[in-house]
């Protein structure tokens, strides 16, 4: 196993910076996007409530590959040409900040009412409320299943094999075919996502423990 | 001109008539108590004065503002206006010093180190100075609640409303507060609403006591007329039983 890594070990770090790459970018913005929809979720005005739960429940519910294909074959040949990395991130981006905006939602709700009236009583507007008092408590509510969906997001971005996007599980699959060593090749890939998500999951731990 | 004053209010909880053609007025310095049976209405009307139940008719006037105007500035006029809660209202992630110079920093914009100066010297004068630090879980329902009052004073208030501010205390906690907010009334200048039970801190220092039941208020008297005797039935039955209970 240690001479097939060495003799391939360009491809697969080629593939672990890939993967890495879709993940951080595919987090962030599904940290954004999902907040913003979980916030949208909870405000008064009903529209914006109907929209949000509509995007949820429509990226919450298809299939990751459905999604990602999408817009690897559909978007290319109506709207913009799109590489198969790129699509896989963007349809990853968007499965996640489904999930990631209905824990985000429950966060907000679980924060004491008494929170935001007692910040809006003190004279601060609902954002500012919103952005130093409860949100901060949210998050820190919702640690552990934010947790769990960085992690399944970082599983998830193996999507990118089926999109030729050269992530882990592309470059793994490419190594196994062209030496035969289905096995060992397969075994570096799932080392290669523990390097990732290991760190990362007791890095969630750790700022559960951290938070106040 | 009154510093509050309520004109023919009526407010529903969807069909619930919660406050029922309220007319009161309170003057700039007066301290008001209001007092009346669980479920009549008493957080309901103390609530509207800040803007945090709406009124759906009448005229309700707070430092100038009509409230009953959809577009008036709720932001503008807590400014001026403070609560303290029954429940405290900490932010819980921030530490006390935090709690206290977060609106004044946010809202008014005041200087950083003026803020910690005034931030500290209230914490002082609730007699909390060495809890700057502290987190608001790591304090007693008393001392949590002194902490609220200096939030609310941080914000050089003109009015300070108090909805049952004693009433979730272990009774060894509830002086120190009602020290507090006895000093502050006696001081003479804040406009206080003060609904609580607590006859004592009433005949100490209000001005005013009101009898609050079914969404109205039933008896409005100077504080000294309204201990010697109530005028209404209702109010004396509550008051003996009130009195008896402590
Ligand atoms: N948000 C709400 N929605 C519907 N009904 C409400 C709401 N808030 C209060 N009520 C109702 O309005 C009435 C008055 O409530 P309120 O809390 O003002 O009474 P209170 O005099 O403060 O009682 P307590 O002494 O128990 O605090 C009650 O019957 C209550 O059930
Ligand atoms: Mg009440």
């Amino acid at each position: 196993m240690i001479t097939l890594f060495m003799n391939n070990w360009q491809t697969y770090l080629t593939g672990f910076w890939n993967t890495i790459l879709c993940s951080v970018l595919a987090l962030i913005f599904s940290l954004v996007i999902g907040s913003a929809f979980a916030i949208m979720e909870i405000l008064p005005n009903k529209v914006l409530r109907i929209i949000a739960h509509i995007y949820i429940e429509i990226f919450r519910n298809i299939p990751l590959l459905v999604i990602a294909m999408f817009f690897y074959i559909v978007i290319p040949q109506y709207v913009m040409k799109m590489d198969g990395f790129t699509a896989g991130t963007i349809g990853l981006t968007l499965y996640t900040s489904s999930f990631i905006a209905e824990t985000v939602r429950a966060g907000i709700q679980a924060v004491d009412s008494g929170q935001m009236e007692g910040a809006r009583a003190n004279g601060l507007t609902y954002w500012q409320a919103m952005r130093y008092i409860v949100l901060p408590q949210a998050y820190k509510l919702v640690i552990p299943p934010l947790g769990n969906q960085f992690i399944n997001l970082v599983k998830n971005s193996s999507v990118l094999a089926f999109l030729a996007g050269f992530d882990l599980m592309y470059q793994g699959q490419s190594v196994a075919s062209t030496t035969f060593q289905t096995f060992s090749a397969y075994i570096i890939v799932g080392i290669f996502y523990l390097i990732i998500t290991l760190p990362l999951s007791y890095y969630m731990r750790y700022l559960e423990k951290k938070m106040v | 001109m009154a510093m509050i004053e309520f004109k023919n209010v009526d407010k529903y909880y969807g069909k619930y008539h919660a406050l029922t053609d309220i007319n009161l007025q309170v003057q700039q310095g007066e301290v008001v108590v209001v007092i009346g049976p669980s479920g009549s209405g008493k957080s309901t009307l103390i609530r509207t004065i800040n803007g945090l139940e709406e009124i759906e008719s009448g005229q309700l006037i707070v430092n100038g503002m009509d409230l009953a105007d959809k577009k008036a500035d709720l932001n503008e006029l807590r400014k001026n206006v403070g609560m303290v809660f029954q429940h405290f209202n900490l932010y819980a992630n921030k530490t006390v010093i935090e709690n206290i110079m977060l609106a004044p920093r946010l809202v008014l914009k005041r200087d950083e180190a003026e803020n910690k100066k005034i931030a500290l010297r209230l914490l002082d004068t609730v007699g909390l100075a060495e809890k700057a630090d502290a987190y608001p879980k790591q304090l007693s329902g008393g001392q949590k609640q002194r902490v609220a009052i200096a939030r609310s004073l941080a914000m050089k208030p003109k009015v300070l409303l108090f909805d049952e501010p004693t009433s979730a205390l272990d009774p060894e906690m509830i002086d120190d507060v009602l020290n507090v907010m006895k000093s502050i009334a006696k001081q003479g200048d804040m406009t206080l609403v003060v609904v609580t039970h607590e006859m004592g801190f009433a005949r100490e220092v209000a001005d005013r006591v009101i009898f609050f039941d079914q969404g109205q208020v039933v008896e409005d008297d100077p504080a000294e007329e309204f201990f010697k005797q109530p005028k209404e039935e209702r109010a004396r039955q509550f008051l003996s039983k009130i009195i008896t209970h402590k």
